[in-house]
């Protein structure tokens, strides 16, 4: 599955980091990098990092 | 204790409570909703009630005193048509839990709702600050409805009008900013000598302040509100000191209490001091089959080896899911530990806060307090236990990471020595 952003509500607040450092980062400008775009579907980890974003910027599409 | 192959079941061994077919949550906010969530998602297929005092759906609190305030639209965190059909909830909205009746239900106006597993997520309800806060001219901010208030009240002062925000804490800050930027003249009346020093300690407290008078909004610290007045003219702000200040509107931001008093006589242990319900490490309360998340939750963070309270989002969302969870599979139980995580936008500043401030000392080791950009790190015992950031939205998370682990000191260090800023535009 891909990971998407959607940049307009993402407010970098980094939660997603926090849960899942391999696929995201906040960058020094408070940016969301995705380290990797791409994860297994139904990764647990990364979807613990979707769910949890307080701004529901986040989802993930299948391939 | 037993360990489940990971196959939810509703069946294994609770405390003297029957098999779970009727989970009953209340408070319908974020911790009540990221319950409900982790229930179904666990597999769980019995009866989920959800109580709410509020008649909206569950919407997101940190934007009320920020993004909605500045004219914004409210968050929902669910849509009716998830709770409803997805979610599988009896939602019961603009209801009011009054009682607990161990072993039977929880009274509800006139009706007792009746329970296997309970969650208690009622929150918090703004500090009691005396008389003076009926008057027409001042509101809190805590609901939804609250913040429509201030926001109309806002909209029709705002430019060239009189703020006075009473508290410095974050709610309060984050009110000031607003107004500030609606145009309004805004004084920030603090009770304590330095405000923040509960959530981030006396220093970056100290540190955070220095960002109102930069701004040009005026904090005034160690001052007590006695009363507000009007005539037909104007209101005014009375202080202890036998000052006064002038004001169209008055919010009052003054810190949050448990929203417990519905427990009180039910047997659910509350904290002697600020009721607060007491839990033990998974979350379970002193009555069978009853947890408690969110900001009411009083328990022993592992993380940390102390009890603690939180009242921030990241809490409220992770300690509902492990709480119900907890609830429904007893035997494969986990203990909830967390290393806190909060944050604060100031004037387009952005303040983040990983674990405690509860510290022997505090080190600047990136910027300094009355620079727009620093990061502060937390010690005890010769461990690195929190880290305040402002504007270093790229070195939190890894902070947080590092918190209360062995060598986390010395990678905090570590981190912050090898960037060389650009001053902030």
């Amino acid at each position: 599955m891909r990971i998407v952003v959607d940049r307009e509500r993402c407010s970098g607040i980094g939660i997603c980091e926090s849960l899942d450092p391999e696929h995201f980062e906040i960058d020094d400008n408070g940016a969301l990098v995705l380290v990797s775009e791409t994860a297994d579907d139904g990764d647990d980890t990364v979807m613990k990092a979707v769910r949890a974003c307080p701004a529901v910027a986040l989802s993930v599409v299948s391939e | 204790m037993t360990t489940n192959s990971g196959h939810p079941k509703a069946d294994d061994s609770p405390f003297g409570c029957p098999e779970a077919r009727r989970l009953v949550v209340v408070g319908a906010s974020l911790a009540g909703l990221r319950a409900v969530e982790a229930a179904r998602r666990s597999g769980y297929q019995g009866r989920i009630t959800l109580i709410g005092d509020e008649m909206h759906l569950p919407y997101d609190r940190p934007p009320l005193s920020k993004s909605f305030l500045a004219g914004g639209d409210p968050t929902a965190l669910a849509t009716e048509q998830r709770l409803l059909h997805d979610l599988r909830v009896d939602l019961r909205l603009g209801k009011r839990a009054i009682g607990l009746r161990p072993g039977e239900g929880v009274v509800v106006g006139g009706e007792v709702v009746p329970y296997d597993r309970l969650l208690i997520a009622t929150g918090s309800a703004p500090r009691d600050v005396g008389e003076w806060a009926a008057h027409p001219a001042v509101h809190s901010l805590r609901t939804l409805d609250d913040a429509h208030h201030v926001r109309t009240v806002l909209d029709r002062v705002g430019r060239g009008g009189r703020v006075v925000v009473v508290g410095g804490g974050f709610i309060g800050s984050e009110v000031a900013c607003v107004a500030l930027d609606a145009g309004a003249s805004v004084t920030v009346l603090e009770g304590a000598s330095v405000p923040l020093v509960r959530a981030v300690g006396g220093v970056v407290g100290a540190a955070l302040a220095g960002l109102h008078g930069r701004h040009g909004v005026e904090l005034r610290c160690g001052v007590r509100v006695i009363g507000v007045r009007s005539d037909d003219r104007a209101t005014q702000v009375l202080l202890a000191d036998g000052d006064f200040v002038p004001a169209d509107l008055v919010v009052v931001g003054v810190g949050a209490v448990p929203a417990t008093q519905w427990l009180v006589g039910s047997g659910v242990d509350l904290d002697p001091i600020d009721s607060a319900v007491v839990c033990d490490e998974y979350l379970r309360t002193s009555l069978p089959g009853v947890y408690a998340a969110g900001d009411v939750a009083n328990w022993p963070n592992p993380v940390f080896g102390a009890r603690m309270r939180l009242e921030n989002w990241t809490n409220a969302a992770e300690q509902g899911a492990r709480a119900v969870l907890n609830a429904l599979r007893p035997a494969s139980r986990q203990a909830y530990g967390t290393v806190p995580y909060f944050w604060s936008d100031w004037y387009g500043h952005r303040i983040q806060f990983v674990g405690t401030a509860d510290a022997d000392s505090v080190a600047f080791v990136s910027g300094g307090p009355d620079e727009d950009r620093f990061v502060a790190l937390f010690e005890r015992a010769g461990h690195l236990v929190g880290a305040a950031t402002l504007n270093e939205p790229g070195k939190i998370m890894k902070l947080r990471r590092m918190v209360a682990t062995e060598d986390g000191w010395d990678a905090a260090v570590s981190l912050c020595a090898r960037s060389s800023r650009e001053p902030v535009t």
